[in-house]
This record gives C-alpha cells, structure tokens and sequence, in this order.
C-alpha cells in the first residue's frame, strides 16, 4: 500500500486512479492510515482505502481465502471502457512490484492510444510491433529478448 | 485539521451483478449458495460498493463505476498493519 502510495504522483500523472481494499472496516483503515502509514509515506495514502467485511467482493474478483477470511494480494487494470485488462495474484508472503504495475499501465496505454502491442518487457520509447500478415515471421528481424 | 466526514451511515451494497447474481440451488434438500469468480481479464469489469476511508474526507461509499471513464487499479491484500 504504501509502495504504491510512494509512486502516486506517477499514477495521478498517468490518470490512473487507485483504490485499495481489505476486508478490514473503514475505521481500521483510518487507525491505520494514523498510527503507521503516514509515518512510510507523507501525508499517508492518498487513495480511498475500501472495505470489503465478508469478502463479497473479493469472492467475485477471485481473490478471497475462505479458511482466513482474508482477500490474498490481488492486483487489477482496468481500462476506461470497464473492461478489465489485468490481472495479478499472489499468496501473501511475498509483496507486489508497483513499478512493474506502473510499466503494464503505461503499456496498456499506450496499445490503446496507437494499436500497437507491445513485446515481452516493453517500456517507453522501446520498440512496438504492429501485427498483421507481413509480422508472421519476422518479428526476429525487430525484436529480440 | 478540517473535521472529517462520516457519509456512511447506510450498509453498502457489496457486489453490484443484478440479474447475473448467481441464485441459490436446492440440491437433496441443501441450499447451496453458488459462489462464482466472475472478473476475468477482457471482460466488464464487476461493479460493486464499498465502505471505505479517505484521507483528509472522511468515510463514504464508493462505487468502482464511479470511476468508469478513467483507468483504475485495484489492489486487494490481506489485511492492515501487515507489509503490503
């Protein structure tokens, strides 16, 4: 949460809003937010922090573990036609990467801005690939890991 | 510090499926409450309302469709004062 919180500025900039959500109760979230997130981050977590009791939600999106009562780290891009582009989950032993959320973000925006895909590790200002009969074949002579 | 808001002073809706929620079946006599993961990727995103906390507001409802129209991340874990 508190990784993300750190790159807000980098979503903001990016027109990417963030919500987070646990199945703990909006005034754990505040407590929280209070005792020991705005102590990681300045000015704490900018975002709306959800609360999911039960785990309705979580169960729908496929991330709620039934035998902790918990939603798992579940992580979701989803595009301004509502239509969800990605998906990523995790036990919870191990946390996320926010700068590779950040690096499939700007990739989806920019397949949406042009209708180019992008390969395997793209990142801004590296190569795209345009598919279509003439790429069957040839995408050695563009791209290589 | 500006006073904060309490805008959630009704239960909120959780999942918003209408008419796809999956019913109850009766088998030998035993309800069954179906439970069906239904976020896929290239599909609708599923709207649902949430309870939630806002830094500097207070608390109010939120609604996944309230954003529709921007890009959205959505990170679930496992629970506050964990390592996220």
């Amino acid at each position: 949460m508190a990784a993300v919180a750190a790159l807000y500025k980098e979503f903001q900039a990016l027109n990417v809003e963030i919500l987070s959500i646990s199945t703990d109760s909006r005034f754990v979230h505040k407590i929280w937010q209070a005792e020991e997130l705005s102590k990681m981050v300045d000015g704490g977590v900018p975002y709306p922090m959800l609360s999911d009791g039960g785990g309705k939600i979580g169960s729908v999106y496929g991330v709620y573990d039934e035998a902790a009562g918990v939603d798992i780290r579940g992580r979701f891009i989803i595009d301004p036609d509502f239509v969800i582009r990605a998906m990523e989950v995790l036990t919870p032993e191990v946390g996320r990467n926010p700068a590779e959320l950040l690096r499939q973000v700007k990739a989806f925006q920019h397949v949406v801005k042009t209708g180019e895909v992008t390969p395997s590790g793209w990142e801004p200002g590296d190569i795209t690939l345009t598919p279509g009969p003439d790429l069957v074949g040839k995408v050695w002579e563009v791209w290589k890991p | 510090m500006s006073k904060l808001k309490d805008g959630c002073v009704k239960p909120v809706a959780g999942p918003l499926i209408g008419e796809e929620t999956p019913q109850p079946s009766q088998e030998a006599g035993i309800i069954q409450e179906v439970k069906k993961v239904l976020a896929k990727v290239g599909k609708e995103a599923i709207d649902f309302e949430a309870s939630a906390f806002v830094a500097g507001e207070g608390f109010k409802p939120v609604k996944l469709s309230d954003y529709k129209g921007k890009w959205i991340v959505i990170c679930f874990y496992p629970g506050d004062f964990t390592y996220v």
